[in-house]
């Protein structure tokens, strides 16, 4: 059969995050997205001046491509299916079994090749992430979460969408959930979580996390010693591209981070996270505000431009973002004060209605 | 950020293609998914990078077409790319491609490596093998 099951299409913020929480919710476990971004600990942050993209830095606001739907499952202990294929003519054979079989699948692909996506963000970024729900005369029918309405997209596009070469290659990547717990306690995955992401913001090695930040703000107050103002205004404006990515609203993942924290809130009952929710918000706007300093500079095309005052910036985002990991350490401290479980109620526990 | 806050800067990248959500916190400090037009900020810094690629790209079609440089490096710059991406793109070292950007070397390349170049740069081989003809 050929046609789309009954599928919600929900526009998120995220690609990854949000493939995750259409793929869980649809069988049965009401994650948000927020809660998928936090509890597979996708926030972070790196500056590695020696990856170079182009003339510059990698600079990255959440963790690894993969890194939410490798993480996600075996902390939800939902029974997670993963594969990728060398075989093209396999992949697609056995992308349509699945859907004639009613499932919705996972998937990874390169923006370049994807005709829905606006030209001027079809850039050779391979670890795009969407759910294939269907096909209809041929063409395939697409929930991406970053657009407000299923997409459709012909067979060989998606063909070399699954399929293109180069640094995160998709090489056709394949998943979705398997089967279901019936009940997910959510305190130690929450909590466990959080630390993870702590440790790493306050304590990773340099480049990482908050240590990262600080050589990226060093970094900007000496760039004129070394390079012209022509590449420092495509520095700044690399670095807000790179913090700008679809979803974050300026904000690095930091809103997204925020609103975790808020449902974790309102799932333990601890005040705390509420706290550290709002200096995330808040942390949040400081980047808001760094983004706006440096698109001013590349918008002006002023030579002179003030990187003291953008570094004094970045430094600010650094320093909110400390106090509310520092709120967060104190998390174990508290005890919850009701119990937080996650059901999944039967009648959803496959795509094909079988009990759990 | 507050709800009121989210910007609505009616993107031009957006035009006809929808809008994007972001999370923003409502009067009760409570957050909600909002959708946006888009933020003039994301347009700059875009625009920025995608007429550096332009200008590459209008640089190079100058000089592929009087002979200084081969076809691939304006379809390289016309596809975001640089040499390091392009070369993982295609498979082959780095130092290779950089040959293919010679004119004598790219005239001398096979069928099947213009057809690699090709369909990384999701073009037809008759736009590398007949630059001149189909600009």
């Amino acid at each position: 059969m050929e046609s789309a099951p009954a599928f919600e299409h929900r526009h998120f913020a995220h690609c990854e995050s949000g493939v995750l929480s259409s793929l869980f919710t649809h069988h049965g476990m009401a994650l948000s997205e927020p809660m998928v971004f936090g509890l597979a600990g996708a926030m972070s942050f790196a500056y590695l001046p020696f990856m170079r993209l182009g003339n510059m830095p990698l600079i990255a606001y959440r963790m690894s491509p993969a890194h939410l739907i490798r993480k996600l499952p075996p902390r939800m202990q939902v029974k997670y299916f993963r594969k990728r294929y060398s075989n093209v003519g396999q992949a697609m054979t056995e992308l349509d079994d699945f859907l004639a079989n009613g499932q919705v699948v996972g998937i990874q692909m390169s923006v370049f090749f994807a005709p829905y996506f606006p030209p001027e963000m079809r850039f050779p970024f391979n670890a795009h992430n969407a759910i294939v729900i269907g096909k209809e005369n041929g063409d395939y029918l697409i929930s991406d979460p970053v657009f407000d309405t299923v997409k459709r997209i012909a067979a060989d596009d998606l063909e070399r969408a699954r399929f293109a070469k180069g640094l995160l290659a998709p090489k056709g990547l394949v998943h979705f959930p398997l089967q279901m717990p019936s009940e997910v306690d959510l305190e130690p995955v929450i909590r466990t979580s959080i630390k993870k992401t702590v440790n790493m913001m306050l304590h990773a090695p340099p480049f990482i996390g908050l240590k990262g930040i600080r050589r990226l703000s060093a970094k900007i107050g000496v760039l004129q010693k070394k390079h012209d103002p022509k590449y420092i205004r495509h520095f700044l404006g690399h670095l807000v591209r790179m913090q700008e990515e679809i979803g974050t609203g300026g904000g690095g993942f930091r809103f997204i981070y925020a609103a975790f924290l808020q449902e974790a809130y309102q799932w333990l009952g601890i005040p705390v996270l509420e706290k550290a929710s709002n200096r995330m918000t808040a942390a949040g706007d400081a980047w808001r505000m760094f983004a706006l300093a440096c698109a001013k500079a590349v918008k002006r095309k002023d030579d002179a431009v003030d990187l003291g005052a953008i570094a004094a910036l970045l430094d600010e985002c650094g320093e909110v973002e400390r106090e509310c990991y520092q709120l967060l350490k104190t998390l174990k401290k508290h005890k919850t004060v009701q119990p937080a479980s996650i059901r999944v109620p039967s009648a959803a526990c496959n795509s094909r209605g079988d009990l759990c | 950020m507050k709800k009121k806050s989210v910007p609505q800067d009616a993107n031009t990248t957006y035009d006809g293609y929808g809008t994007k959500v972001v999370y923003a916190v409502d009067e009760a400090g409570r957050y909600d998914r909002v959708q946006s037009s888009g933020w003039e900020v994301e347009e700059i810094v875009l625009r920025d990078v995608v007429d550096d690629f332009q200008e590459k790209a209008e640089s190079a079609k100058q000089r592929a077409l009087s002979g200084q440089t081969s076809p691939i490096e304006y379809y390289m710059h016309k596809r975001y790319l640089d040499l390091a991406g392009l070369a993982k793109g295609i498979g082959i070292a780095k130092w290779r491609v950089k040959r293919h950007l010679k004119p004598s070397v790219f005239n001398k390349l096979s069928p099947s490596m213009l057809q690699r170049y090709a369909e990384l740069f999701d073009i037809d081989v008759k736009q590398l093998t007949h630059f001149k003809e189909v600009l």
